[in-house]
């Protein structure tokens, strides 16, 4: 790679959306050649925005130097800045977003605003090869079920209220369990749900293509106060009800846009259970099946890098005046120009 | 699938249940067959089968008395988790609307928006307003797939079940689903009355702003 380093485009880009502030480094031939990450875990509770502003601006300095370590680049070599535009929680996207301007400013290249569940779509289709999927984005913020149509990922279905994986995080939290480094609340529910074996009773809300997962988190939270079942069954009975829900939606967008490939990327991807259950709408509708690799799978600025080549290909850049961060910008008011229609 | 499986070609294969063509006793029917799901655990995949296949028939007969055409019920299979009904000959509203003209589209709507208050007034949600759903026959719009519908006069469960079909409109007929859907709000405020049509307006942006990140949501920070 060094060799070539002079032909060869570079991006570099950053995700700051939630708790994990991250540096990646994208050839623009879909390599990704760096992906560091920090992360920030809260002292008690969920993440407090704030104080996980104040992680990414402390962490900001050594994960840029380590990303351009590691891909074996200086700071002039680099081609064009993405950064991760929203949608996420503001005081987080701003750190990364000043990040991202004053690296453009400086090393005067251009800046590509990216819409993080884009970013994840995106990097899911570059890391397995998928190429017109029906996408479930699973993660601590976002629960939807994506395809392409028309010039954007179209939503045919998502969450009505919380995230799959806030749902997880939750519940783990009011189980009493603790986040450890690089193993997210999820996983600790999941090796518990292995355990379990009798299913309890549980809300299983599906309306048309949408899904509401607030009321299983109450229900399943009462369960767990009133001390009589098992956390392992509870866990189980939580997961099964969760998990089918999603996948029932995720089968109705596969029926109904009879495409051919089904695609599970975020953070929740990781979980064993829900692979599985995808697995087996995918295979019952001819569908091939892939999951994002855990690498990829959390927030990590090496889908925003490859994003903001896809985009940059395109022509589209971000002005410094139209950088400011998008809290709310959903994932079908993006145009993806680079997609092509199948 | 009980006794009309002996002929039973598959009609269509759906996320939620296979629909088979039939003849029963001499009668051409829908089987609407909910099998097994492998990806659910077999006792949360039996409750919710049979829930759904209880409920669907009822619900249906219910939408009749309103006067919102749906098939007839010949014959419900608890155990199976089957139903079998009247088949409906026509095309589903999905496949037309694109094509119609903007005159044509907007009687559709009309007609559309009239069926679902109709639905509503008498405590019928549908559950699942989409335009796959709806089949035109012989000039008639004929409402099918209540399987995730529910008894019940709520103003959130009315307002949910138009904002999903706003959603519906939004993925499918992206280039007409505003129009559309103003269309089939207009006709719904009229078969509901004013006071009425005023409060489900409202529940209708209370439940669009509760969505994960909608721009109009006031932010917090």
């Amino acid at each position: 790679m060094t060799s070539d380093k002079t032909k060869q485009r570079f991006c570099l880009g950053i995700e700051s959306t939630a708790d994990d502030f991250s540096v990646g480094v994208a050839t623009f031939n879909g390599d990704i050649v760096a992906n560091v990450s920090s992360n920030y875990i809260p002292e008690a509770g969920g993440i407090h925005p704030r104080e996980a502003a104040r992680h990414h601006a402390e962490a900001a300095d050594d994960a840029l130097a380590e990303a351009l370590n590691k891909a074996h680049l200086k700071p002039k070599d680099l081609t064009v800045i993405a950064f991760a535009q929203g949608p996420g929680l503001g005081p987080c996207l701003r750190t990364g977003a000043t990040v991202a301007r004053a690296l453009s400013s400086y090393l005067n290249v251009p800046l590509v605003g990216v819409n993080h569940s884009v970013a994840h779509i995106e990097i899911g289709k570059l890391k397995t090869g998928a190429v017109d999927p029906v996408t479930l984005y699973a993660s601590g913020g976002n629960t939807m079920v994506t395809a392409y149509a028309a010039g954007r990922y179209r939503v045919f279905g998502e969450t009505l209220d919380i995230a799959l994986g806030n749902c997880l995080d939750v519940f783990a939290r009011e189980a009493g369990l603790k986040p450890q480094k690089g193993f997210p609340l999820g996983a600790a529910v999941e090796r518990l749900a292995a355990k379990g074996k009798v299913l309890v009773p549980l809300p299983y809300v599906v309306k048309g293509m949408d899904f509401s997962l607030s009321g299983l988190l109450t229900a399943a939270s009462a369960v767990l106060h009133q001390g009589k079942m098992s956390l392992e069954d509870l866990s189980y009975s939580l997961q099964e009800n969760a998990f089918s829900m999603v996948t029932e939606v995720t089968e109705r967008a596969l029926a109904h846009t009879e495409k051919r490939e089904v695609l599970l990327t975020g953070g929740v991807a990781a979980n064993r259970r829900l692979q599985a259950m995808l697995a087996i709408i995918a295979e019952e509708h001819s569908a091939k099946f892939s999951v994002v690799p855990q690498e990829f799978a959390t927030d990590n600025g090496g889908m925003i890098a490859w994003t903001g080549v896809l985009a940059y290909m395109r022509g589209l850049e971000t002005s410094i005046k139209e950088s400011y961060v998008k809290l709310r910008w959903r994932v079908d008011k993006v145009d993806v120009p680079w997609v092509k229609q199948h | 699938m009980g006794e009309a499986a002996l002929n039973a070609t598959l009609l269509k294969k759906g996320a939620e249940a296979s629909l088979f063509l039939a003849d029963w006793h001499g009668r051409r029917v829908v089987v609407k067959a909910r099998l097994p799901k492998r990806y659910r655990a077999e006792q949360l995949d039996m409750t919710i089968r049979r829930y759904r296949t209880v409920h669907e028939p009822l619900l249906m007969h219910e939408a009749k008395r309103a006067g919102v055409p749906t098939p007839t019920i010949f014959l419900v299979d608890v155990e199976n988790a089957s139903i079998t009904m009247e088949y409906i000959e026509g095309t589903q509203i999905k496949q037309v609307l694109d094509v119609l003209s903007k005159n044509e589209r907007e009687v559709l709507c009309t007609k559309i928006g009239e069926l679902v208050a109709r639905l509503h007034k008498c405590g019928v949600i549908h559950g699942d307003l989409t335009t796959s759903n709806m089949i035109l026959s012989e000039g008639r719009v004929v409402l099918v797939d209540f399987g995730l519908g529910d008894k019940t006069f709520e103003l959130e469960a009315q307002g949910v079940d138009l904002h999903l079909l706003k959603r519906a409109l939004q993925s499918t007929h992206f280039q007409q689903a505003e129009a559309c859907f103003s269309a089939i709000l207009k006709s719904y405020d009229a078969e509901v009355g004013e006071a009425a049509a005023q409060a489900i307006l409202e529940k209708i942006r209370e439940i669009e702003k509760r969505g994960r990140y909608v721009a109009e949501r006031k932010q917090e920070t």
